[in-house]
C-alpha cells in the first residue's frame, strides 16, 4: 500500500509541472499584458514608468527565465502580491479555501446520502414506474442550469417567502450570537448554496450507481447468493452493494474539478466569500498574481482529489494492489 | 427511432428554426426601448413581458436563441476539430507522440474548466468570437481520448493493413479510413458537448464576461433578471427555461444516439 501511494505521488510530479507551464503560458502568451491594467488606462503613466513596472515583475526578461523565477518562488508558496490590495496572494487564497472546500464537502456528502439510495432502489426495481421516473429526474438534473436553479430558489425561498437568507454566509449580527445560534445561522445561509451545488452531481451519481448496481445484480455470485436462500435484502445490501459502491469513489474524485469550477457561479450568485468568488473578482480586476495562484491551487486540489480517490479505491479493493 | 432521439431532435430542431427565422418570429426589434412599458408582465402585446428598458422579452429571447446556439455549435466544432486531430495523431503514431499528447490531455483535465475559461477571458475582450474559441480550446480533451481509443483498436484491423500494403500515405489512412470509422462515439460526445457549451456561455454571459449587452443572450437576460429579482419573475423564468429545455434537448439526442445507434 505504501509503495502504491509512493508511486502515485511520483506520477504527480510531471502533472504539477505541466499545470504550472499551462498557467504560465495562459497568462503570458495571450495578447494583453499583465501590467496593462495598471498602466494603459492611466494617461499619467509615462512610457518610462511602464518599463519600470514591467521590470518590477520581471517582464523584460526572456520567457523561460521568467518561468524559472516564478517556479522557484512557487516552490516556497510565494505567489506574489495582489495588484488590488498588495496582500500576499497565498494569504488571500488561504482564507477563502475553507469556505469553498466546506461547501463542496457538504454537497458531496449530500450527493452520496441521496444519490446512492436512489441508484440502488432504481436498480432493484429496474424498468418499474419508479425507475423510469428517476431516469426523468436524472435528465432534468443534468440539464438544469445552476444559475437558473439558484435564481429561482433565491427569488422564491429567499425574497418572496423570506424563509432563508440568500446572501453571504453569516448574518450582520453574527458576532452577538451564542455558539449554537452561530452554527444555526451559518447552516441557514448554506442550505441553498449546498443544495444548488449538489443538484447536478446528484443526477450523475444516482445514474452511475444505478448502472453499477444493475450490472452487479446480473453476476453469477448474486445468483449463487439467491440460490442458497438468502433474503433479497441480504443479497442486495450485503453482497451486491459493496461491489457496486467501489467505482463511486473514482467518480467522486473525478467530479472535483467540476465542483470547484462550479463554485465560481454559485459563490457569485449567493455572495459567498470563497475561492470561486475570489477568482471571479480577480478576473474582473485583472489581478494576475491572484488569477495565476488560484489556477495553480485549483488544479492542485483536483490532483489531490484524484489521488485521494485512487488511494481509497486501492484501500477498499484488494484487487488493485496486484497491479 | 426511439423516444429519446425523437424528443431530443424535436427540441433541437425547434430551437434551430427559432434561431434561423428570428427576424420573422420576433414582433419587435430586440433593441427597441419603450419607456412607457417598463417591466410589464406577460400580456397579449408582449408575450413574455418587457425588461427594465421596456424592450420586448420575447423578441430578445428569440434573438438570444441565435447567439446561444451559434456559440454552442461553433465552440463544439472547434473542440471537435482539435480533439479529432490530436486524438488521431496520438492513436495512430503511438510512442512519444502519444505520450506527449495524452500527458497534455491529463494536465488540461486537472484544471477546473471554468477557471481556465475565466482566466483566458480576463486577458481577452469578451467578444462572441473569443468566447467560442475559448470554450472550444478548453473542452477538446474528451473527444481526443475517445478518438485515440477507437483508433488504437481500428489500426490493427485488416483493412488498414491492406491500405498500408498498397502504399497509402499516413494522412490518407487517418483521414479517409480511421477517422470516419471512429466518429460514432465522437458524435455522441459532440452532441452532449453542445449542451455543455450552451451552459458555459450562459454562465459567462450571466457573470458579465460573456456576450455583452445590448446583444441579447439567454445568459445576460438572466443577469438583468437577477437585478430586478422580486419585481419581474418573467425575466428570471423564461431565459432559464429556454436554456434548460435546449440543454435537455441536446442531452436527450446524445443519449438517444448512444443507446440506439451505437448500442453501448
Amino acid at each position: 500500500m505504501v509503495k502504491y501511494i509512493f508511486r502515485r505521488l511520483i506520477s504527480l510530479i510531471p502533472l504539477l509541472f505541466g499545470i504550472t507551464i499551462i498557467t504560465f503560458m495562459v497568462i503570458h502568451l495571450v495578447p494583453g499584458k499583465p501590467t496593462d491594467m495598471e498602466t494603459q488606462f492611466n494617461p499619467k503613466v509615462s512610457l518610462e514608468a511602464r518599463d519600470r513596472i514591467a521590470r518590477l515583475y520581471g517582464l523584460d526578461k526572456p520567457l523561460h527565465v521568467q518561468y524559472a523565477d516564478w517556479l522557484k518562488r512557487m516552490a516556497s508558496f510565494d505567489f506574489g502580491v495582489s495588484f488590488v490590495d498588495s496582500r500576499p496572494v497565498i494569504e488571500k487564497i488561504r482564507e477563502r479555501i475553507p469556505v469553498t472546500l466546506g461547501i463542496n464537502l457538504a454537497s458531496i456528502i449530500l450527493i452520496l446520502l441521496i444519490g446512492v439510495p436512489i441508484g440502488i432502489s432504481s436498480a432493484v426495481r429496474e424498468n418499474s414506474f419508479y425507475d423510469r421516473s428517476m431516469t426523468v429526474f436524472v435528465f432534468i438534473g443534468f440539464a438544469m442550469p445552476t444559475i437558473w436553479l439558484s435564481l429561482i430558489l433565491m427569488d422564491l425561498i429567499g425574497v418572496q417567502w423570506g424563509i432563508l437568507p440568500v446572501s453571504g454566509i453569516k448574518s450582520l449580527e453574527f458576532e452577538r450570537f451564542s455558539f449554537l445560534e452561530k452554527i444555526i445561522d451559518v447552516s441557514r445561509h448554506l442550505v441553498l448554496p449546498v443544495f444548488v451545488s449538489a443538484f447536478a452531481g446528484l443526477a450523475g451519481i444516482s445514474r452511475y450507481m444505478r448502472s453499477n448496481m444493475v450490472q452487479v445484480l446480473r453476476q453469477n455470485y448474486i445468483r449463487t447468493a439467491r440460490a442458497k436462500g438468502l433474503s433479497e435484502k441480504e443479497v442486495v445490501y450485503k453482497h451486491a452493494l459493496k461491489n457496486a459502491l467501489l467505482p463511486i469513489v473514482t467518480i467522486l474524485g473525478l467530479s472535483v474539478p467540476g465542483l470547484i469550477g462550479g463554485s465560481v457561479i454559485f459563490e457569485s450568485i449567493f455572495s459567498i466569500p470563497g475561492m470561486g468568488r475570489l477568482f471571479y473578482e480577480s478576473v474582473m480586476a485583472r489581478d494576475y498574481p491572484v488569477i495565476m495562484g488560484v489556477l495553480v491551487i485549483g488544479a492542485a486540489l483536483t490532483l489531490m482529489g484524484n489521488l485521494l480517490a485512487d488511494i481509497s479505491y486501492a484501500a477498499v479493493d484488494p484487487r488493485i494492489k496486484l497491479e | 427511432m426511439n423516444k429519446l432521439i425523437l424528443s431530443g431532435a424535436a427540441i433541437v430542431i425547434f430551437f434551430a428554426i427559432v434561431a434561423l427565422f428570428a427576424p420573422l418570429l420576433s414582433p419587435y426589434d430586440p433593441g427597441e426601448i419603450d419607456i412607457e412599458n417598463i417591466l410589464t408582465g406577460p400580456s397579449p402585446e408582449h408575450l413574455l413581458g418587457t425588461d427594465s428598458l421596456g424592450r420586448d422579452l420575447f423578441s430578445r429571447m428569440v434573438y438570444g436563441t441565435r447567439i446561444s446556439l451559434l456559440v454552442g455549435l461553433i465552440a463544439v466544432g472547434i473542440s471537435a476539430l482539435i480533439g479529432v486531430i490530436l486524438g488521431s495523431l496520438a492513436g495512430y503514431y503511438g510512442r512519444w507522440v502519444d505520450t506527449l499528447i495524452m500527458r497534455f490531455v491529463d494536465v488540461m483535465l486537472c484544471f477546473p474548466a471554468f477557471f481556465l475559461i475565466l482566466a483566458v477571458i480576463a486577458l481577452l475582450e469578451p467578444s462572441i468570437i473569443n468566447i467560442m474559441i475559448i470554450i472550444g480550446v478548453t473542452s477538446w480533451m474528451g473527444v481526443a481520448r475517445l478518438i485515440r481509443a477507437e483508433i488504437l483498436s481500428l489500426k490493427e484491423r485488416d483493412f488498414i493493413y491492406a491500405e498500408k500494403a498498397i502504399g497509402a500515405s499516413d494522412l490518407r489512412i487517418i483521414s479517409r479510413h480511421l477517422i470516419p470509422n471512429a466518429m460514432g462515439p465522437v458524435l455522441v460526445s459532440v452532441t452532449l458537448g453542445v449542451a455543455a457549451a450552451i451552459l458555459v456561455e450562459s454562465s459567462l454571459s450571466f457573470l458579465g464576461i460573456g456576450v455583452q449587452p445590448p446583444t441579447p443572450s439567454w445568459g445576460n437576460i438572466l443577469s438583468e433578471g437577477k437585478s430586478v429579482m422580486g419585481a419581474a419573475w418573467w425575466m428570471l423564468f423564461f431565459p432559464g427555461l429556454a436554456i434548460f429545455i435546449t440543454v435537455l434537448g441536446y442531452n436527450l439526442l446524445g443519449e438517444g444516439i448512444r443507446e440506439n445507434i451505437l448500442k453501448t
